[in-house]
């Protein structure tokens, strides 16, 4: 019981923060509504993308479920931004719903999380600090630390036209007494929306009459341990909506529960309703629509891109003006969710509350959206929330090295205004923090906090001696000018000698016009090769961004104390004081990313912050 | 926080000395000597005693209330006799109030700036404003400290940022709607901005000239007469002069106000073959300070050894106006040189001046510089995410332009320049 860690919610939040919980040496315990539905993906059958898939990788490299259990149900995998650079390319892949659910559940199990079927309606507090929840059936489970992963079920309420109705996910119940549990222990809460298509019966689409839009020919997998996909391969399909289907919307668009005046949530800019993309772009004729399978013995098709709160009948009637999609039928309705988040300034960046010690939020419930986002954030909640029962010191990740410092940082700091989904554009250290090298900048930490088996340290230890190795072939000699031109290389001929690293790093340069140069690169492996031609080309950027690096690295290094007063700044706008009052930056760099904070108001914090110094100094 | 006092106007004999105290017991304390304080903004004549009721004087008291005033605290200031004895005696009774203190260099205005009442180019601004001596160099410093430099940098960041979010668009939203070709559009948001930075960039040495003075320097034979021309232009006697060949063995500088444009006038050793090393190493420096100049001017008896690189040259020691040469002696031609001097300079000032500063100059143009970067890779047809860095990096280098990160140290630079009490 005292090394026991209870996690609430088995959705991709819970399972990551029960892993990570366990794999650090925690007794662990999953409490969910319902078992069979661990791992249910509730919205569009698809893990990855830019921002995403960089998020997916990052908590593979750290141990995580998610990557490895996509990759057993993945059944179409595409690169995202293939044609630009590494830096924004992500991968992404289809799932066979059930086949990702049974991975998850199979983890689940593997790990030795015990599970227990039951809704939470109470959390227990001790003496200022959580110490267990008490389930809906009266029975109290004691623990040391709370991870609340509880989605859009918080209040969840479910719009379709003019109906509306409780509910975590169609067909499941809402959370509402620990929705109302939360606003009484006087959490800042908000509420925010989203929304989901129609599911259509794939037998009755013509396929034939659409283009198909087939996976890579060389499919990039989600987890560094996989090389190929496990299950058969198929293709996705393009239709898209026309005038008669905006007819249709246009006309009923006043019976959209969006447009009712019935939601008072704030939906993601960008992932609007079909009803808002018509209203909000008159003068496009025609939205892309892609038609997703949901899994390999299933009929059901997930139609990315025409979400919607329409009433069921009219639903009927727009889908079936798209092509391909006359005689469609309808499995499930498209609906508006509705849910409760608590703003995430109220956390610590391990995700603890603050006011409430040994609670973790993590998800949706810190007003995310995304199944990426809510893994990587059960992974901080759930790792931290272990050692802290282990009497381990936290693990806080830094935005110079990982996506996850990115989101955890803003959502923590910077709070959210409409559901917070990654973006490559939010990490400034983008150009070094790759998909692609997400191992090696995260899986020696995750080795040394001891969350991860030998498997993966061993793997990107040979990684690493192999690309190490490689550099040095393409580093021990230096050409002239005539030589690289000899290899097809253009150089401009100013007597600097050039190493086979540095002409890399030249744009159009590739792999093959190195080798003429330096024939030992032959015996380097592909995908290592691979690897180094992806860094050469941010070569000096990263060198150019090392200073900035540095200088992030010291404002996180230098901390805020806990009692530190805000009240002993001057010169602060009341505004600006309120919000450092609400996030309560740790570390001078949070401090500096805090809403419309500016260099004078940073400087009084400095020296209020010198001013402290000097007098514990002098005591 | 203390509530800071200090004179607002030059210490010593005046007719008038104005004494500004500023903080949030300002009002409170104040009435301590003056009774309680007028409304807002209103003048008012009060008897002005220490804290024992002894008068000190009478004088105007003005009061403004917190959010509208320089500091953005309660102000209140005394304009009160210029008397020594006087400011001296309020001073010190001022001191004598609780959480009173006699301010720092600079700290009116690093409170402005802590207030947000100005920000780093206005504060720079201001500091030009207050060391202004001529009028071109008050215009300039004024049209920075009212914000016309902010506001423009301000343009440039958005249309920076614009061009970064439609680049934004086509990497993070790969597989959604979007404009598929965003480079024409983003390019010209970006051309916008360099074309301005040119301008202000090709402006920016004339800018840093009327803050400092342009620097004109005499040169000629030894003994040609060149220290007796400067002080026939400064009326005084500014530099030692002898009849004793090889005299000036120093640069002398003279600071003058020719029409509005401040000029540095540099007086320089003759410059002759000698084997006295003292007088050789005066020349040394003669000869370099000449070079740097922007202007320079050549005076000699003998019109037949000009050197090349002058701008302009006379004929010197032209007591009667025989030559239509100069005579510091008589003043005959000095007031031709002079607008000689002026119409020269004057040609060289542009009217985009906004960058008054090195640190203006070096921010503009590092913005430029990643600006040109980000074109060449458009051009070469670069990963977008690195057209998208050189325009984050050239939007962050107008940031610390107007005070974003990393500026701490030019804080404290800033504030070790100014004076109690501006």
């Amino acid at each position: 019981m005292k090394h026991r860690v209870i996690v609430v919610g088995g959705g991709h939040a819970g399972v990551e923060a029960a892993s990570a919980a366990k794999r650090q040496g925690a007794e662990v315990i999953l409490v969910t509504m319902t078992a069979r539905d661990i791992g249910t993906m509730s919205c569009n059958p698809a893990i990855g993308g830019v921002g995403k898939g960089h998020l997916v990788r990052e908590v593979d490299a750290l141990g995580g479920v998610m990557a490895l259990a996509g990759d057993s149900a993945g059944i179409q995998y595409r690169l995202l931004n293939s044609s630009k650079g590494p830096a924004v390319q992500g991968p992404r892949a289809q799932m066979d719903r059930r086949l990702y659910r049974s991975a998850v559940q199979d983890a689940v199990r593997r790990l030795g999380i015990e599970v227990i079927e039951a809704q939470v309606r109470d959390i227990i507090v001790d003496r200022g600090v959580a110490a267990g929840v008490v389930t809906e059936a009266g029975d109290t489970i004691r623990a040391n630390a709370v991870v609340l992963t509880t989605g859009t079920f918080l209040r969840g309420t479910i719009h379709i036209g003019d109906h509306t109705e409780s509910g975590g996910r169609v067909g499941e119940s809402a959370a509402n007494e620990l929705g109302c549990r939360l606003y009484d222990m006087g959490l800042r809460m908000g509420r925010l929306k989203t929304g989901t298509p129609p599911r259509l019966d794939g037998r009755t689409i013509a396929w034939d009459r659409l283009d198909a839009q087939p996976g890579d020919d060389r499919p990039t997998m989600l987890s560094f341990l996989n090389d190929a996909p496990a299950a058969r391969q198929v293709d996705c399909a393009i239709t898209e909506t026309n005038e008669a289907t905006h007819d249709v919307i246009r006309r009923n668009l006043h019976r959209s529960a969006m447009y009712s005046g019935n939601i008072s949530g704030k939906g993601p800019r960008y992932c609007p309703s079909i009803e808002d993309k018509i209203g909000r772009f008159p003068d496009k004729t025609s939205h892309q629509v892609f038609l997703e399978p949901e899994g390999l013995d299933d009929h059901t098709i997930y139609p990315n891109g025409i979400s919607t709160s329409l009433p069921v009948s009219v639903q009927e009637e727009y889908v079936r003006t798209l092509t391909g999609l006359e005689n469609v039928s309808i499995l499930q309705p498209g609906y508006a969710i509705e849910y409760d988040y608590v703003d995430p300034r109220s956390l610590n960046e391990s995700l603890e509350l603050l006011d409430l010690p040994g609670l973790w939020l993590a998800g949706q419930i810190n007003g995310t959206t995304g199944y990426e986002e809510a893994a990587a954030q059960g992974l901080v909640a759930g790792l931290n929330a272990a050692r802290r029962c282990l009497e381990m010191e936290s693990v806080i990740f830094s935005r110079a090295s990982s996506y996850i410092g990115v989101l955890i940082n803003d959502l923590t700091i910077r709070g959210v205004t409409e559901p917070y989904r990654m973006f490559t554009s939010r990490a400034e250290f983008r150009l070094s923090l790759r998909a692609d090298n997400a191992d090696q900048r995260l899986t020696p930490l995750a080795a040394s906090w001891g969350i991860l088996d030998d498997t993966r340290l061993r793997a990107v230890e040979w990684k690493s001696s192999a690309l190490d190795a490689a550099r040095a072939v393409l580093s021990r000699q230096s050409f002239t000018a005539r030589e690289a031109r000899g290899a097809g290389i253009q150089v401009s001929g100013d007597g600097a000698r050039r190493t086979a690293m540095s002409l890399l790093s030249i744009p159009g340069v590739e792999i093959d016009n190195v080798i003429e140069l330096e024939p030992e690169v032959k015996h380097v492996a592909p995908e290592i090769l691979a690897q180094i031609a992806r860094e050469c080309i941010y070569l000096n950027y990263v060198e150019r961004q090392s200073a900035e690096v540095e200088r992030l690295r010291r404002d996180e290094a230098r901390a805020i104390p806990e009692d530190f007063d805000i009240g002993a700044i001057h010169g602060l706008s009341s505004e600006l004081r309120e919000k450092l009052r609400r996030s309560r930056p740790t570390t001078i760099a949070s401090a500096q990313r805090i809403e419309g904070m500016t260099p004078a108001a940073m400087n009084a914090l400095l020296l209020a912050l010198r001013a402290r110094e000097r007098r514990s100094a002098t005591r | 926080m203390d509530t800071i006092f200090a004179q607002a106007t030059a210490p010593g004999k005046a007719g008038v000395a104005i004494i500004r105290i500023s903080g949030a017991s300002a009002f409170e304390g104040c009435a301590r000597l003056t009774g309680p304080m007028p409304a807002p903004r209103l003048a008012s004549l009060r008897t002005i005693r220490d804290l024992a009721g002894e008068v000190l004087d009478t004088g105007l008291v003005l009061a403004f209330p917190e959010g509208a005033s320089f500091t953005g605290e309660p102000v209140v200031e005394f304009q009160v006799h210029g008397s020594v004895a006087v400011v001296r005696s309020i001073l010190s009774v001022l001191g004598q109030i609780p959480g009173f203190r006699a301010a720092d260099a600079g700290e009116f205005t690093r409170r402005a700036l802590e207030n947000q009442r100005l920000d780093l180019t206005q504060v720079e601004g201001l500091a030009d404003l207050v060391d202004a001596e001529t009028d071109l160099q008050r215009r300039q410093a004024q049209a920075v400290m009212t914000g016309e430099l902010s506001n423009r940098v301000q343009a440039w960041r958005r249309n920076l940022v614009d061009a970064a979010s439609l680049l934004t668009a086509t990497l993070d939203f790969a597989d959604e709607d979007v404009p598929v070709d965003v480079m024409p559009d983003v390019q010209a948001l970006l051309e916008a901005v360099a074309d301005d930075l040119k301008v202000q960039l090709a402006g920016a040495v004339a800018a840093e000239r009327i803050r400092d003075g342009f620097e004109v320097a005499i040169m000629g034979p030894p003994n040609a007469g060149k220290s007796t021309l400067m002080n026939a232009i400064a009326r005084r006697q500014v530099a030692l002069t002898s009849s004793l060949a090889g005299t000036t063995r120093d640069v002398l500088e003279l600071r003058i106000d020719l029409q509005g444009i401040p000029v540095t006038l540099l007086d320089t050793a003759g410059l002759r073959e000698t084997t006295d090393p003292l007088e050789s190493a005066g020349i040394d420096l003669a000869r370099s300070r000449a070079r740097e100049a922007d202007l320079r001017i050549w005076l000699s008896v003998d019109k037949s050894d000009v050197p090349p690189d002058v701008d302009l040259s006379y004929v010197a020691q032209d007591d009667e106006g025989r030559s239509s040469g100069i005579s510091g002696k008589t003043g005959r031609g000095v007031p031709e040189l002079l607008s000689q001097i002026h119409v020269i300079l004057s040609s060289r000032i542009s009217p985009d001046r906004l960058a008054i500063r090195d640190r203006h100059r070096r921010g503009m143009q590092a913005a430029a510089t990643h600006l040109d970067e980000a074109f060449a890779m458009i051009r070469a047809n670069s990963d977008i995410e690195l057209v998208a860095e050189e325009v984050a990096r050239s939007a962050g280098a107008l940031a610390e332009m107007i005070g974003a990160v990393g500026v701490e140290d030019l804080l404290e630079t800033i504030f070790s320049r100014f004076c109690i009490g501006k």
